[in-house]
């Protein structure tokens, strides 16, 4: 069983079996709960599938900040905790995998929007953060920023199902990739104002 | 056997995991962020966060190294859930809670302002049944008063503006001096004369007292810092750094220890803890041991290595309330950035 994390938007979880099977799988958009909800969520699915998973795969984002934290810092330390590997994983490659041609964009926040163009399911351009008229659109788009911007993308608002992340990893280690940082995908460097010393 | 704990601290720039059975210490790492913030004159809250991400793994294995454990030997972990930056303490919160699944052990979310008088159980022992604690550090200025042998904490009182370590920073900067500016408004005051100008002790004149008895304020403290500093350069007179910074820390040390020794009086309580990184302050320390001693109180202080931000605070703390049989803390409990000083456990 390989389990599989993401807290890029929404907090998902799923338990997936050697075969592709979803053994278990749960996901809230809860965009400022995930440090509440990933671990519980975590160990129901561990639960339900029935036995310790043998690796990890989670969505390295790109995400705004605190929230893709939760999900890369809980993924490797199950994996330390439980002698596993953990694989990293672009999230927007998990949309991206189910759309033959397509431009995903996703929330950056900040009225911009983080993005990739995929063809045949696999990334060719970015991931990127640019303005949501900015963003290069050669063909269909999928995932949330369609809801958020309608003026510029017209497509499906579609979520990442965490299991596809497993099937992103699955397709690329088979194809002989050995590296999956678990690097988070900020695409932003911080904002500069200092807070006094505790 | 008492149960082993494991804390982790990361409510700010410090990773810290440490692994505490009873009152006693096995080991404490710290990873800290502070070089990378220096240049900004303050804490970025968003490098402090991505450094927890990347500090955890390496922290928590060179301390279960240190200790000679593994995490199968982890009987439960504790965390610092609040007060801090949110960013800082949700890293270090959902690592606890990835530790808590993965080893099915008990939780503790805890306090770590209440950490920080906590610790000196791993130097003096445990409290006694009543304790009081002044914790002082750049974000914290809070007189604590531990009952039922530290199960109930009461905030009498705390700082209505500044933090007392946050005022000198502020004076450091005032005086031209490299951040963070404490610890040399520290150093320069060993060298100057504490008596060469009476500035302000705030909320001590009777109508202030009947209010705001334990209350302390810095930020007219350093007001009237700045008037003075600027009264001299209008003037054109050089200006005496040694006997600002000297005139400067007395009167904040002269509120902090008049008013907590008051407290311990006013309480019946005759043990005092004095804990958090500004309890390194030559002139607190020097004080509040004199007029700790005069009142007949034991006061106890510990090393300076205990009182910066650390996993130490948070495994005492943790294995004190796993000790005396306090509750674990729910999987989905959540972050607090104010945290309130009365909760022990989240
Ligand atoms: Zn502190």
């Amino acid at each position: 069983m390989i389990l599989a994390l993401d807290t890029s938007a929404a907090i998902s979880a799923a338990a997936v079996a050697d075969d592709g099977t979803v053994l278990a799988a749960e996901a809230f958009d809860a965009p400022r709960s995930h440090a509440e909800l990933l671990a519980p969520m975590v160990q129901r699915i561990v639960e339900a599938a029935g036995e310790r998973p043998e690796a990890i795969v989670v969505g390295t984002g790109p995400a705004p900040f605190t929230g893709l934290r939760v999900g890369l810092v809980t993924a490797a330390t199950l994996g330390h905790a439980w002698g596993v590997e953990v694989h990293g994983v672009c999230s927007l490659d998990g949309i991206g995998l189910r759309h033959a041609d397509a431009t995903v964009v996703t929330d950056a926040r900040r009225h911009e929007v983080y993005w990739a163009r995929y063809e045949g399911g696999r990334r060719v351009e970015g991931p990127a953060v640019d303005r949501p008229h900015d963003v290069p659109i050669p063909g269909g788009v999928v995932g949330a920023g369609v809801s958020l911007y309608p003026d510029a993308f017209d497509g499906e608002a579609a979520a990442l199902a965490a299991a596809d992340l497993v099937a992103v990893w699955r397709r690329d280690s088979a194809e002989g990739i050995a590296d999956f940082p678990l690097e988070p995908l900020y695409l932003r460097r911080p904002d500069v104002h200092g807070a006094p010393r505790p | 056997m008492e149960p082993l704990v494991l804390g982790i601290e990361s409510t700010c720039d410090e990773t810290g995991v440490a692994l505490v059975r009873g009152t006693e210490l096995l080991a404490d790492v710290t990873a800290s962020s502070m070089d990378e913030h220096a240049r900004f004159g303050g804490i970025v809250p968003e490098v402090a966060s991505r450094a927890h991400l990347q500090a955890f793994l390496p922290t928590l294995t060179a301390a279960l190294d240190k200790a000679g454990a593994t995490l199968d030997d982890v009987d439960a972990v504790a965390v610092a859930t609040g007060p801090g930056l949110v960013g800082s303490l949700t890293v270090g919160t959902a690592a606890a809670k990835a530790l808590a699944v993965a080893l099915g052990k008990p939780l503790y979310g805890v306090n770590h302002v209440i950490g920080h008088a906590v610790v000196d159980e791993l130097v003096h022992g445990e409290f006694p049944e009543r304790t009081m604690a002044l914790v002082v550090s750049g974000g914290h200025t809070s007189l604590l008063l531990f009952e039922d042998s530290g199960a109930t904490v009461t905030e009498l009182g705390h700082t209505l503006d500044d933090a007392a370590g946050e005022a000198f920073d502020k004076v450091g900067r005032l005086l031209g001096l490299p951040y963070p500016g404490g610890p040399h408004v520290d150093r320069l005051a060993r060298e100057g004369n504490p008596q060469a100008i009476p500035f302000p002790r705030a909320l001590t004149a009777p109508k202030d007292m009947a209010k705001h008895r334990y209350d302390f304020s810095f930020s007219g403290l350093k007001t009237a810092v700045a008037r003075w500093i600027e009264a001299r350069e209008d003037a054109g007179e050089e200006i005496p750094v040694a006997d600002v910074c000297a005139s400067f820390a007395d009167a904040v040390a002269d509120v902090l220890s008049a008013k907590t020794i008051a407290a311990c009086a006013e309480h019946g309580v005759t043990t005092l803890v004095v804990g958090g990184g500004f309890s390194a302050n030559s002139q607190l320390r020097d004080l509040i041991a004199a007029r700790g001693e005069a009142a007949g109180l034991d006061v106890r202080i510990p090393p300076l290595r205990f009182c910066t931000d650390n996993g130490a605070m948070i495994a005492a703390l943790g294995s004190k309330v796993a000790r005396t049989g306090v509750e674990a803390s729910r999987l989905d409990v959540g972050v607090d950035s104010s945290m309130s000083l009365t909760s022990v456990t989240a």
